[in-house]
């Protein structure tokens, strides 16, 4: 039988192509909240650019991403929407626990494609739509906030049979944008460079500040890419970054 | 099983909803498919056929993203919900049956279309030469004789549609009681590390797949062992 030993040889090839090609430069993955995801380009460039290493970005909800890293999941840093999710994983003894910080403040929208149809709080009292699309509550820190909000309003119950949930906050997004809901809960974020339609920055005073926290889990402690990045973070050009998509900043 | 939330059942309920009208669908609209491109000579028939089993090889996300849109309010989705008022057909259960029907036509229709064509011309032809009509040909004929291929479709389609998972997650919008289905449950409980939810309705589906692929094999051998 020749063809096992072919195959076996070719598989060689491939894997020490991928193992050479990854040697020349550090390399990190970092789980990142879906909110966070525009941002997260944008400083991966850049921290590309100034260190040469690479930041390998996966998006997705937080609460996904606590069950996978908790499973073994081979991410070194992640980049909740939270700051439970983070804190739990340092108990969990997962994540170290010095590095964990704020690396943004998150903001709440209430958003439609419509251009008339938000209008403050009174659209939400009003109930005059069919769909209304937040992220899962219980998987995500948006959605969550999201219910918080109509719970402080007192509109919960009249508007949860409306209420239909995306996976993450992008699925949210996503219904939104194909007019599939009019109008839902998401991130300040995702409406960077986007005028169009119209919109509530929802008051700081309806639900829990999301206080986004960043750590680096005990899988990237001595990976010299990840500790990169977790410093580059903190630094003054993710800061301006971060600030540019309307996050608030801890410090 | 003490303790458990009575809210995990509503997935199972909706689940076999789902699958049961899917399946009644797929058996009438995949019927006269079948026996199409069972019987027809036309040369573009397995263009016909190879659309019917495109949903076997494309990711569902494919599936999801086309239905997300053409469910919409821009789409004619959106121009039938508005006969009711309604603007999307996307987050609804009439939305999830739309998707489970493309999603799971080539299971039904395949199986359909290989026992008419295994029947062959003959008893057809001798069906005609004793004054039956065609479509009497074709009830009393032709569907009893391909009643096996009529079996594994069913089972199959039912099968496959419970297992939907991708186009349910991208049209559906976890609405509980109308879109939230088992596969959907499992992944929301998985996500928010509620494992004991999950492992209750993940083994009742890995007891279910065994039951259907036992069920469908021993099927099959009786069929072989009745038809020689």
């Amino acid at each position: 039988m020749k063809a096992p030993g072919f195959i076996h040889f070719a598989l060689g090839l491939v894997f020490a192509a991928a193992v050479g090609g990854q040697a020349t430069a550090a390399q990190t993955n970092v789980a990142v909240a879906a909110n966070f995801t525009e941002p997260a380009k944008e400083i991966a460039a850049a921290f590309r650019q100034k260190t040469g290493h690479e930041a390998v970005l996966s998006f997705g909800s937080s609460g996904q991403f606590y069950t996978q890293i908790v499973q073994d999941a081979p991410f070194q840093i992640f980049l909740s929407a939270d700051d439970e999710r983070p804190k739990k994983l340092v108990s969990d003894g997962l994540g170290v626990a010095e590095s964990r910080f704020t690396y943004a403040i998150g903001k709440l929208v209430l958003w439609s494609k419509l251009p008339d149809l938000v209008n403050g709080e009174t659209t939400l009292k009003a109930g005059k739509f069919a769909k209304l699309s937040i992220a899962n509550p219980t998987a995500a820190p948006y959605g969550a906030a999201a219910v918080e909000t109509m719970k402080a309003l007192g509109v919960y119950d009249a508007l949860a049979p409306k209420i239909v949930q995306g996976n993450s906050i992008a699925q949210a997004f996503q219904f939104i944008d194909t007019a599939n809901a009019e109008l839902g809960f998401v991130a300040l974020s995702q409406l960077v460079g986007n005028t169009g339609g119209s919109r509530w920055l929802v008051p700081q005073d309806l639900y829990t500040p999301i206080l986004q926290d960043a750590v680096l889990l005990k899988k990237g402690a001595s990976n010299e890419a990840a500790t990169a990045f977790m410093a580059f973070l903190k630094g003054p050009e993710a800061r301006s970054v971060i600030e540019k998509y309307g996050y608030g900043l801890a410090h | 099983m003490s303790g458990v939330p009575v809210e995990i059942w509503q997935p199972v309920r909706l689940t076999i909803e789902l699958a049961t009208i899917t399946t009644i669908l797929l058996l009438v609209i995949g019927t006269p498919i079948a026996w199409w491109l069972a019987r027809s000579k036309a040369w573009w028939k397995e263009a016909v056929a190879t659309l019917v089993a495109m949903p076997l090889v494309l990711p569902p996300t494919v599936l999801g993203f086309y239905l997300l849109v053409a469910l919409g309010p821009s789409g004619p989705g959106g121009m039938i919900a508005g006969l009711w008022g309604s603007r999307t057909l996307a987050f609804t259960f009439e939305g999830l049956v739309i998707g489970s029907v493309f999603y799971s036509m080539p299971f039904v229709v395949q199986p359909i279309r290989n026992a008419f064509t295994a029947i062959g011309d003959r008893p057809l032809e001798v069906a005609a030469t004793l004054r039956a009509s065609p479509r009497r040909a074709f009830w009393t004929v032709a569907v009893p004789l391909a009643r096996p291929g009529f079996l594994t479709g069913a089972v199959l389609g039912f099968a496959h549609t419970v297992g939907e998972f991708g186009v349910v997650l991208m049209i559906g919008g976890n609405i509980p009681g109308q879109t939230k289905v088992l596969s959907v449950a499992i992944f929301d409980y998985v996500e928010t590390a509620q494992w004991r939810e999950a492992n209750i309705l993940a083994a009742g589906m890995v007891v279910f797949a065994f039951v259907v692929i036992l069920t469908m094999t021993l099927l099959e051998k009786r069929a072989a062992r009745v038809g020689r």
